[in-house]
């Protein structure tokens, strides 16, 4: 059933309800302690997983097509900066992962625009973004135009 | 019912679903409009929302300008051969020549991005992708879209566009309710950029219980974009333009980095290569223009995706399923081994879980391949979306009505796969094309395009009551019976998607019937949706959660109901492998070498279908 939870383990913190992209992971009212409400809408993406601070949170395969005795632990760690897997086969092979999640402390890497300097009325009249034209190659380069590439747009049957 | 009504007004943007297309709007519109008001209202949590909400192994559309890589003319004849010639190239280009500046501060931001060690560029999976370490990629881009909004209203269940009372092709904001407090929320704003998703689910899938939530594209993407579009009378493009995907069995794990990075081949289930053998009757389906392996051969031209998909198809419906995906040379090497299975953890966990449950390890064994249930939607490859403007410097007349990504409702932008016309986006061209809807949403604003918008509080009131319907149809009639679901009155969300997907499937070319359909079959469809159409308003739901159902399965209908009616128009097999037109099994230049674009009435509910020219980049002297 995609994501359970662990009844020993869950504090009810409700880490979970509140990252849920699918909005399933509810409070069950008499154990006060959270619950996957609807398990086909479950995509196994994880972010209730990876969110629950007292690890409660495990996934069982789709029962549809997916046999028991698995395992696919995660351990994501902003302040390191990575994400850890642990896959468990049902003959007990083990696999590990480690990659990184960010190349900057947690946080920090986003400009804040209201901050930058305002765009001039040339720039507004013009085709450029934000950071554009430096940006699109890191060079003093212009924006690429048609006319610049000696083409243009034609109505009709072309390949 | 005792919700309250939470209204926010004097916006001045309203970013409407905030994956990687509205996050790009959000943040742009601060550079544009340091003093405006942008609000953003999200289904979940921004944090991991949308398509990419689990993360990304590749950015698939990145050009390589300053290596000299791509230009972006080559991206969009690319986009034109895959999609069979039917792509809007003036947005192609537009987001091909801006696409590279996203990537670029994606970087500076802290996006962990492959680099090859021997040349120092972005580590290539494919002519257009680069791999990256996106498990984060969302909340990144999240943390930029939330420092540049005046307010992030999360867990808000947008269900209308709000028009102007004024002008009726004129958006004046958005109402929903907050899924959490089942409160009603009114924003009032000058200009809407829709970045809602696509469509899962509309379609019968494969896998029959809890695995039905382990859909291709992510099950909360639920039509919400063309919902809200079709509504408000924005006319649609390309929406018989769904897409099927070749993926690893029932996990639907992704094979781009298999087939381009570790070089990884299918094969028929005797061992046999097979896609050759369907290529001579192929081509005399769609012509030597859209498939020609010889030339393809020699100058790299793709295959469409399509035609691919028609040889697998062909091939499983010959007795000669299934196909397998040869991995076993590949995974030899543990370097390529890791990055197989990084490429799961890092975007579709469950492939792992699936092949963790069922001990497949690609060393040892080659798995299974299927094609899945069809999916609608315009950022991936394919380009099912509203009908917008494109750029003043590039599009003809027929493709521009002064504001960048305008759909034809005034105000109302579009960023992913809410613009049709623009296939092979992915999360870098829709953050791009977010950017470039916030640019011209600004100007449209700065023009005083956005002056004198009246909403008035019947329609408010009205939107409300609709809103709520189904729990109070709930309210009414569950003491009708003991217990259980089973009501002469009323259906519950997961019935009606039952239906929904169940008639989809069977008359508009899913899976079941080999994605067959012809006109009576279309015409059949359309009147059981008409059916269906009268029952959603016997919808009931129990609680808040079920309420949020019951609004994703009324923009899922209204998106299937548009989708059939493209289908139909289209007289012809653009796309084998995709979908087949029984009584036009022929691709046809000579009629259809256009786009479709469609307008449903809000008022009368009728569609309008039109052909619009399909334009072509070429030559100057062409």
């Amino acid at each position: 059933m995609p994501t359970f939870v662990y009844m020993t383990r869950c504090d009810g913190c409700g880490h979970c309800v509140d990252i849920c992209p699918s909005d399933i992971m509810h409070i069950d009212k008499t154990y006060r302690r959270a619950y996957n409400i609807e398990p086909s809408m479950c995509w196994e993406c994880y972010s209730c997983v990876k969110a629950c601070p007292q690890d409660a949170i495990d996934v069982r395969g789709y029962a549809d097509f997916a046999p028991l005795g698995h395992s696919v632990r995660v351990k994501r760690d902003e302040e390191k900066g990575t994400i850890a897997w642990k896959i468990k086969f049902r003959d007990g092979r083990v696999k590990e992962f480690l990659s990184p999640i960010t190349t900057k402390p947690w946080g920090t890497g986003t400009p804040k625009l209201a901050d930058v300097p305002a765009p001039s009325k040339e720039m507004r009249d013009s085709e450029l973004l934000y950071s554009e034209p430096k940006y699109i190659r890191m060079d003093d380069g212009g924006l690429h135009t048609l006319k610049a590439a000696g083409l243009k747009l034609k109505k009709g049957v072309y390949y | 019912m005792a919700h309250k009504t939470i209204v926010e007004d004097g916006i001045d943007i309203l970013v409407v679903g905030a994956g990687l297309g509205g996050s790009g709007a959000a943040w742009e519109a601060r550079f544009w409009g340091q003093d405006k008001k942008i609000v953003i209202a999200e289904k979940a949590n921004i944090d991991r929302s949308g398509a990419v909400a689990q993360g990304l192994y590749a950015i698939n559309c990145y050009m390589g300008t300053r290596w000299g890589e791509n230009k972006p003319e080559d991206h969009v004849r690319y986009a034109r051969i895959d999609l069979m010639g039917m792509v809007r190239e003036d947005l192609l280009f537009d987001m091909a020549r801006h696409v590279d500046s996203t990537v670029h501060q994606f970087e500076d931001w802290g996006l962990p991005i492959m680099r090859d060690p021997k040349t120092g560029r972005y580590l290539r999976e494919g002519r257009w992708q680069i791999m990256i370490h996106g498990e984060s990629y969302k909340p990144i881009v999240a943390e930029a879209a939330k420092k540049s909004a005046d307010k992030v209203f999360n867990r808000i269940c947008v269900t209308h566009l709000l028009m102007d009372d004024a002008n009726e092709n004129r958006v004046a904001g958005a109402v929903g309710f907050n899924v959490r407090t089942g409160n009603y929320h009114v924003f009032k704003a000058k200009t809407v950029i829709c970045g809602a998703g696509g469509a899962s689910n509309i379609f019968k899938p494969r896998s029959v219980g809890e695995g039905s939530g382990r859909t291709w594209y992510a099950p909360w993407s639920s039509a919400s974009a063309y919902g809200l579009m079709i509504e408000a009378g924005a006319k649609m493009t390309q929406m018989e333009n769904r897409i099927v995907l070749a993926r690893f069995k029932d996990g639907y794990g992704p094979v781009g980095a298999y087939f381009l990075h570790l070089k990884t081949y299918t094969q028929n289930a005797y061992g046999e290569e097979y896609e050759s053998k369907w290529f001579p009757e192929l081509q005399k389906m769609v012509g030597k223009e859209y498939l020609d392996p010889e030339a393809s051969h020699l100058t790299h031209r793709p295959i469409p995706t399509c035609l691919r998909n028609h040889c697998i198809i062909s091939e499983v419906n010959a007795g000669r399923g299934p196909i397998h995906m040869v991995t076993m040379r590949a995974f030899q090497d543990p370097h390529l081994e890791e990055v197989g299975w990084e490429n799961f953890l890092g975007m579709t966990v469950g492939q792992a879980v699936l092949w963790a449950a069922t001990d497949v390890d690609p060393k040892n064994e080659n798995p299974e391949l299927t094609t899945s249930e069809p999916y609608v939607m315009g950022s991936h490859a394919t380009g099912s979306g509203a009908w917008c403007s494109g750029p003043e410097d590039v599009s003809p007349p027929e493709y521009f009505w002064g504001y960048n990504r305008m759909t034809t409702v005034e105000g109302l932008f579009g960023a992913g796969d809410a613009v049709g016309g623009t296939p092979h986006a992915f999360s870098s061209g829709s953050f791009t094309e977010g950017r470039l809807a916030a640019k011209a949403a600004c100007k449209y604003i700065d023009d005083g395009k956005g002056e004198g918008i009246v909403v008035s509080d019947a329609q408010i009131e009205r939107r409300r009551k609709e809103i709520y319907k189904p729990l109070e149809h709930y309210k009414l009639y569950r003491n009708e019976i003991v217990a259980g679901d089973v009501n002469p009155h009323y259906i519950n969300p997961k019935q009606g998607l039952d239906r929904l997907q169940k008639l989809m499937d069977e008359y508009c070319g899913g899976v079941t019937v080999s994605y067959m359909t012809n006109e009576k079959l279309l015409n059949i469809g359309l009147k059981k949706l008409k059916v269906m159409e009268e029952d959603l308003e016997s919808l009931a739901a129990s609680d808040i959660h079920e309420l949020l159902r019951c609004w994703e399965l009324k923009h899922r209908h209204r998106a299937a109901e548009c989708v059939t009616q493209h289908t139909l128009f289209r007289k012809e097999t653009r796309w084998p492998g995709y979908y087949y037109r029984g009584d036009a099994m022929k691709l046809d230049d000579k009629n259809w070498h256009v786009l479709t674009v469609s307008r449903r009435d809000p008022k009368t509910g009728e569609y309008t279908m039109e052909k619009a020219p399909c334009y072509h980049l070429v030559g100057e002297n062409e």
